[in-house]
């Protein structure tokens, strides 16, 4: 039912702009790498594990040919360059040996230059075939199985977070035995802000639990045989954000997980990351989603924890707006961009219910083919865990009335403790009555076209015409610069990370972005 | 004069309680007397498993009733507050050109891994809470809001840099206590640095009182539902005070006096 009082012609406009915004930054994109997509290649082509004091081989690889001076050529040249020089020793070495005197290497004939690469290319197409050959196993076992309550319902979304995989493998089995349909492991604080993704499982974690690749797999496969015994699909999702983007997709996709939390601002914005690091994270990370098709879910609900809500609805859809270009500018389609929103407006008004609404409706209809992804209030949670509850109920009637794809039932005892096993159980057991009890609701009910929704909707979007006005006319970077989302300035200088990214030179070589591009 | 209390569900000094939590047994008979035999052991009477129910395989929800029959003399807790007449916008601005007759310098941010800002933003920056306008709003103070995710360290550097009057911190997650962690390494690192004694360091977040930052060796605590109002006349009144100028707010006596077993005189927490 969800109705749209918005004309097309301002939308196609809003469209317009997005994307001049967006396709000055891919510009950029398109001329660098960064330390986290060529660590990434190095695991796409098989360096997994860790060397001294427990760093991750790629980091440790790809450190070195950072500190030589020649990674504008590629991860995946130097691997190739040193495995030929050094044939039979371990590639850590190998590549050792090369980045301590890059010069000194022997040089190659142009013919052996396009061996080499071609030979690379090949590694990586096998490589890419067994990452598709395990999306397929994970496609496969959703086919068989039923998902989601009914056709059309909101996906329930719950988190776990102990800290501990094996407990969080427990909390989520109870979860998916209520009626759970993703499962989301926090993780743990500021991981985002590691410039290495940890090694191995993990029993130690503040307010949530390492994303690792082995925590994925053991958690997967806990999924799976409970997916099984219910019959019916539980997703898995984790988040890729932060300093690793690309690597996480990497495991993410690898260990068969279905969504990754993953925006093209959220880190910029929310965790002083330097923003052509995130650009070009974010395009890599997407670029193996979209192959690996991992629903993501862009992080437009932050907007609006930080600032108000109300004031701010329309930073949420010129922001998703310009999340859909880069994610198209990466290759993915409409059906894997999960676009997040929330609902947070300041309970104490009124007609917040009809407000909440209106938004809702209008970034179901703006994207008609993408699920979206619905987040709980968090900004006005008290302590109060009765009132908690009724208040996501709320939301959980927006959601099934408007058909949210993805709702994540609650944050019930926000900036308290991570939920409780009680607190997702009376979550699920309440949203499971809400979805049941307003199943048609949405298709019964249309609103007037003079009326507060109508309104509501109209307002929002024509401020979000005028700031992609804005957006589009100074540049993303500079509208970054003036705060004009979350309520946050950054410059392109400033934040984490920048360090880390490198202009590619003319003969950078990246196999894997040729194949994810279509370009091999 | 003692003015014993209990809880109070339907009668008064009835003493009824509600509780929820869940059992990791599956749901049965057995699970149910399990409930209410937690709840006995925790000293209440008149048992009442309301709900009993599957949560998942392994595990049991529940809800009890019951009655406790402990009391506590409400006269003889005593929660130490922040006391003083509070002056409106134009008026602070004022008498801080009056009294101090500068800008007061305040430096915030949220320390550690936290990355909530919603506090520290609804203090200092210009917006304010609940029409209540921010620090950065008052011609009278320079409020610099290093966001989130700061060190420590770098959080007092900045201070002793900018000569800060006062340092806000700022914690919204709790876990394990991580935010007394970060408060006392900040708090240490001040020492370090030579300007603890001279700056006004205070705490706040959803989880903190003014008991608990004084304990933990801050001037004071802010708790949720603080205004930047409240923040910026408690700043004036203790600069005037370090000044020599006004008396102190008054404090009174810390610490809460446990709750003792009606009748026995026996500490509650001792009896299980």
């Amino acid at each position: 039912m969800a109705q749209l009082f918005v004309e097309a012609s301002k939308i196609a406009r809003a469209r317009e702009l997005a994307q001049s915004a967006a396709r000055e930054v891919q510009a950029f994109i398109d001329r660098h790498t960064t330390v986290s997509i060529e660590r990434t290649v190095l695991r796409l082509l098989g360096i997994s594990g860790t060397g001294t004091r427990g760093a991750p081989l790629a980091n440790l690889m790809v450190d070195r040919l950072r500190e030589a001076k020649v990674l504008h050529r590629g991860a995946a040249y130097w691997l190739g360059r040193a495995l030929r020089a050094s044939p039979g020793k371990d590639p850590l070495h190998a590549i050792e040996r090369v980045a301590a005197h890059p010069e000194k290497a022997p040089p190659l004939t142009a013919a052996e230059e396009v061996q080499l690469r071609e030979e690379m290319r090949a590694e990586s197409r096998s490589a890419i075939r067994e990452l598709q050959s395990r999306i397929e196993q994970r496609e496969e076992l959703k086919r068989s199985l039923r998902v989601g309550s009914f056709e059309g319902a909101p996906w329930k979304y719950v988190i776990v977070a102990t800290g501990n995989i094996h407990d969080d493998v427990e909390q989520a089995r109870a979860a998916a035995q209520q009626g759970a349909d993703v499962i989301a492991v926090i993780r743990s604080t500021a991981q985002s802000l590691l410039d290495y993704v940890p090694d191995g499982a993990t029993t130690e974690g503040y307010g949530g639990t390492y994303a690792t690749q082995e925590n994925f797999r053991i958690m997967r496969e806990a999924l799976d045989a409970e997916s099984r015994k219910l019959s019916r699909y539980l997703h898995l999702t984790n988040y890729s954000s932060g300093l690793c983007m690309p690597e996480i997709a990497f495991m993410a996709a690898y260990e068969r997980l279905d969504m990754l939390l993953n925006d093209a601002m959220y880190g910029i914005l929310f965790r002083d990351i330097n923003m052509k690091r995130t650009f070009c994270d974010q395009y890599f990370s997407r670029r193996i989603c979209g192959s690996a098709k991992i629903i993501i879910n862009t992080g437009e609900d932050n907007y609006i924890t930080t600032a108000d809500a109300d004031e701010a609805a329309h930073t949420v859809i010129a922001s998703q707006l310009i999340n859909e270009t880069f994610a198209h500018l990466a290759g993915m389609k409409d059906e894997w961009i999960g676009f997040g929103h929330s609902f947070e407006i300041d309970p104490a008004r009124e007609d917040t219910l009809l407000r909440e609404l209106a938004m809702a409706m209008m970034v179901r209809e703006l994207f008609p083919r993408s699920p979206i992804k619905y987040m709980p209030p968090t900004k006005h949670k008290e302590g109060d865990i009765f009132f908690s509850h009724a208040y996501d109920v709320m939301a959980d009637l927006v959601a099934v009335t408007t058909r949210q794809g993805i709702q994540l039932l609650g944050m019930m005892t926000e900036a308290m403790h991570n939920p409780f096993l009680m607190d997702r159980y009376v979550a699920l057991k309440s949203a499971g009555y809400v979805y049941r009890a307003a199943r048609h609701l949405g298709e019964e009910i249309s609103f007037r076209p003079d009326g507060i929704v109508a309104r509501r909707q109209q307002e929002v979007f024509d401020k979000a015409l005028h700031l992609l006005e804005e957006v589009a006319r100074d540049g993303m970077m500079a509208a970054i610069g003036k705060a004009r989302f979350g309520d946050t300035a950054r410059t392109p200088e400033g934040g984490k990370g920048l360090e880390g990214v490198i202009e590619r030179g003319a003969d950078y070589f990246n196999p894997f972005l040729e194949i994810l591009e279509g370009k091999a | 004069m003692k003015q014993p209390i209990r809880p109070y569900g339907d009668r008064k000094d009835d003493g009824v309680i509600q509780l929820s939590f869940v059992l990791p047994v599956p749901a049965s008979e057995k699970a149910k007397e399990a409930a209410a035999t937690v709840a006995k052991k925790l000293g209440l009477s008149h048992v009442l498993v309301a709900c009993m129910e599957k949560a998942g395989e392994d595990y049991s929800f529940c809800v009890v009733y019951g009655r406790t029959h402990m009391q506590l003399d409400y006269a003889a807790i005593e929660v130490p507050t922040v006391v003083h007449r509070k002056h409106g916008f134009d008026e602070l601005n004022e008498v801080i050109q009056r009294d101090v007759g500068r800008r007061i310098v305040v430096v915030g941010a949220c320390i550690g891994t936290d990355s909530h800002t919603t506090g520290i933003d609804a203090i200092m920056n210009m917006k304010g809470f609940a029409g209540d306008y921010g620090l950065e709003r008052y011609p009278l103070f320079r409020a610099i809001n290093l966001g989130s995710q700061v060190e420590p360290a770098a959080l007092v550097a900045r201070a002793k840099a900018e000569n800060a009057d006062a340092v806000l911190v700022s914690k919204v997650v709790t876990q394990r206590d991580v935010h007394k962690e970060d408060a006392r390494a900040l708090l240490d690192i001040a020492r370090a640095e030579g300007i603890f004694e001279k700056t006004l360091f205070l705490f706040g977040g959803p989880r903190v009182d003014h008991k608990t930052a004084l304990e933990l060796g801050f001037d004071a605590g802010f708790g949720p539902g603080t205004k930047p109002s409240d923040v910026a006349n408690y700043i004036y009144y203790r600069l005037l005070e370090r000044a020599g100028k006004a008396p102190p707010p008054q404090q009174t006596a810390h610490g809460t006096q446990d709750a003792t077993v009606a009748g026995t005189g026996e500490k509650l927490g001792d009896t299980l």
